[in-house]
C-alpha cells in the first residue's frame, strides 16, 4: 500500500502531473475577486473567508478527474482490482494521494492568501485549522465522484455537477468556523461537526467508492 | 400467498400497471381540480395574508412530493441493489425529473407568495436553501443516468449516488439550519398541539396533496412503463442483429 501511495505521490510531483495548478488556481481566484468586488477592505474582510473557503474547494475540484481516469485509460486500475490490495483501500490511499498533492498545499497557502483579502487578524488559526480538518473530506468524496465517472468519455464536467452539491455541508461548517473566529465568536462546535462530516466520509465512502469502481470495472 | 416481490416481474408489472395508471391519472386530475377550484374560490381569505395564502395548495403538496419523491428512489434504488429487481431500478429513473420539477415548482410557488409576504422573491432561509441544494442533487442524480450507456452500469452507479447523496442531502440540511436562522415558518401540517391550520383550509389543501399523490403515482407508472418498453425494444433489435450476423 505505502509503494501505490509513493506511485502516486512521484506521477504527481513529476513534469506533466499537473502538481502545482491546484495552488496557482487559487492565486488567480484570489486575485480575481477583488478585481471583481472592489478593493474596498472592510467588504474584502467581510468576505474573505467564504472566498478562500469556496476558492480552495474549487481548485480542489480541478484535479480530481485524473485521480482514477490514467489509471483506468491504461489499465493500471485492472491490475490494482486483481492486486491482493483490497479495492477499498486502494481508493483510500489514490484519496490520500490527492490529499497530500493537492489539498494540503492549498490549506498552507491559504492563510497566505488571506493577506490579500484582508481576513481580520483572528481568524488565520481557524482557517488553517478548519482547511486541514475540512480537506480530508473534499479528496474523499472527490475520489467518490471520480469513481462514480471514471468510465465516461467527458466526465469531468459531470464530476464537478455531481460532487459540488456532496461538498455543501463541508463548505458550510468550514467556512462557518472561519467567519466565526473573524467575528471573535467561539469555534468549536463547526469546527468539531467539519471533523465529524470528514470522520464519516472516511470511514463510508472507501466503501461506495471501490464500490462504483469495481462496476465500472465490469 | 401472493408475495409483493411477484410485481417485480415486467410482465406482471405491465398488466397491473396498465390498469392501475389510467385509474390513478382520472382520480388525480379529479382530486386535484376539485381541490383547487374549491381552495381556490370556496375558501375566505386569510385575516393577514389576504387570498395570497391560497397558494399553499399548490406550495405544500409539491414540496411534500419533491421530498417524497427522493426517499422513494432511496427506497427503489435499494431494492435494485440488494434484490436486483429492474423494474425498481427503472421506476427511480423514472421518478428523478419528476421529483425534480416538483421541486421547481414548490421554489417557484414559494417566490410569488414570497414576493408580496415578504417583499422579497428570495431568501437565503434554510429551508428555501436545502431544496435549492435538493434541486442540485436531482439535476446531479439525472445527469448521471443520461451520461452512461449500459443501463445497469447505469442503474448501479446512480443507486449508489442516490444513498450517498441521501445521507449528503440530510446533513446539508441541518447545515443550513446550522448556517442561518430562517425567515420561513415552521411545518404547515403537523400532529403536534399549538398553532393549527382551520379546516377551512385543511380540507382542500388534504385533497390537494392526496390528487399530487396520485399524479405522482401515475407519471411513475407512465415513466417506468415507457423505460419498460425501450427495454424490451433495445433487446429485440439486438436479438435482430445478431440473428442476421448468425444468417449471413
Amino acid at each position: 500500500m505505502s509503494a501505490l501511495l509513493i506511485r502516486d505521490l512521484r506521477l504527481a510531483f513529476r513534469a506533466g502531473g499537473g502538481f502545482g495548478l491546484g495552488l496557482g488556481f487559487f492565486l488567480i481566484l484570489a486575485v480575481l475577486v477583488p478585481l471583481g468586488v472592489g478593493p474596498d477592505q472592510s467588504t474584502l474582510g467581510l468576505i474573505a473567508p467564504g472566498i478562500l473557503w469556496v476558492g480552495a474547494l474549487l481548485a480542489c475540484l480541478l484535479s480530481l478527474d485524473r485521480l482514477f481516469a490514467l489509471d483506468f485509460e491504461d489499465g493500471s486500475l485492472d491490475l490494482l482490482a486483481t492486486s491482493p490490495i483490497p479495492m477499498e483501500g486502494v481508493v483510500a490511499i489514490k484519496a490520500l494521494a490527492h490529499w497530500l498533492t493537492t489539498c494540503l498545499p492549498l490549506a498552507l497557502a491559504a492563510p497566505l492568501l488571506g493577506v490579500l483579502l484582508n481576513l481580520p487578524i483572528t481568524a488565520y488559526a481557524a482557517l488553517l485549522l478548519s482547511l486541514l480538518i475540512g480537506t480530508p473530506a473534499l479528496s474523499m468524496i472527490g475520489a467518490f465522484g471520480a469513481a462514480l465517472t471514471v468510465g465516461l468519455k467527458r466526465g469531468g464536467l459531470l464530476l464537478s455537477l455531481l460532487v459540488l452539491p456532496l461538498y455543501v455541508p463541508t463548505l458550510v461548517f468550514g467556512a462557518q468556523s472561519v467567519t466565526r473566529a473573524a467575528q471573535g465568536l467561539d469555534i468549536t462546535t463547526p469546527l468539531a461537526l467539519l471533523a465529524g462530516i470528514t470522520a464519516g466520509s472516511l470511514a463510508l465512502l472507501p466503501f461506495a467508492a471501490a464500490f462504483a469502481l469495481r462496476i465500472n470495472l465490469r | 400467498m401472493a408475495s409483493l416481490w411477484e410485481y417485480a416481474n415486467p410482465v406482471k408489472f405491465m398488466k397491473v400497471s396498465g390498469f392501475l395508471l389510467p385509474l390513478t391519472a382520472v382520480l388525480a386530475t379529479a382530486s386535484i381540480g376539485i381541490g383547487l377550484v374549491w381552495g381556490f374560490f370556496f375558501t375566505p381569505d386569510d385575516f393577514r395574508q389576504g387570498s395570497t395564502v391560497k397558494i399553499i395548495f399548490l406550495h405544500v403538496p409539491s414540496a411534500f412530493l419533491a421530498i417524497n419523491a427522493w426517499a422513494m428512489m432511496l427506497v427503489t434504488s435499494l431494492i435494485w441493489l440488494i434484490r436486483r429487481h429492474h423494474v425498481s431500478a427503472l421506476a427511480a429513473k423514472a421518478a428523478g425529473p419528476i421529483g425534480a420539477t416538483m421541486t421547481l415548482i414548490a421554489l417557484m410557488t414559494g417566490a410569488i407568495w414570497g414576493q408580496p409576504m415578504w417583499g422579497t422573491w428570495w431568501v437565503w432561509d434554510p429551508r428555501l436553501t436545502s431544496f435549492l441544494i435538493l434541486f442540485l442533487f436531482y439535476i446531479g442524480y439525472i445527469a448521471l443516468w443520461s451520461a452512461i450507456e449500459d443501463p445497469d452500469t447505469a442503474a448501479d452507479l446512480t443507486s449508489v449516488l442516490c444513498l450517498v447523496g441521501s445521507v449528503f442531502a440530510v446533513l446539508s440540511r441541518y447545515a443550513a439550519i446550522f448556517w442561518n436562522q430562517g425567515l420561513h415558518q415552521g411545518a404547515s401540517l403537523s400532529v403536534a398541539p399549538g398553532e393549527r391550520m382551520d379546516w377551512a383550509y385543511k380540507g382542500p389543501l388534504y385533497l390537494c396533496m392526496t390528487g399530487f399523490v396520485l399524479l405522482f403515482l401515475a407519471l411513475v407508472l407512465a415513466g417506468t412503463r415507457t423505460e419498460i418498453r425501450a427495454r424490451r425494444m433495445q433487446a429485440l433489435t439486438a436479438r435482430e442483429r445478431a440473428q442476421e450476423r448468425g444468417a449471413g
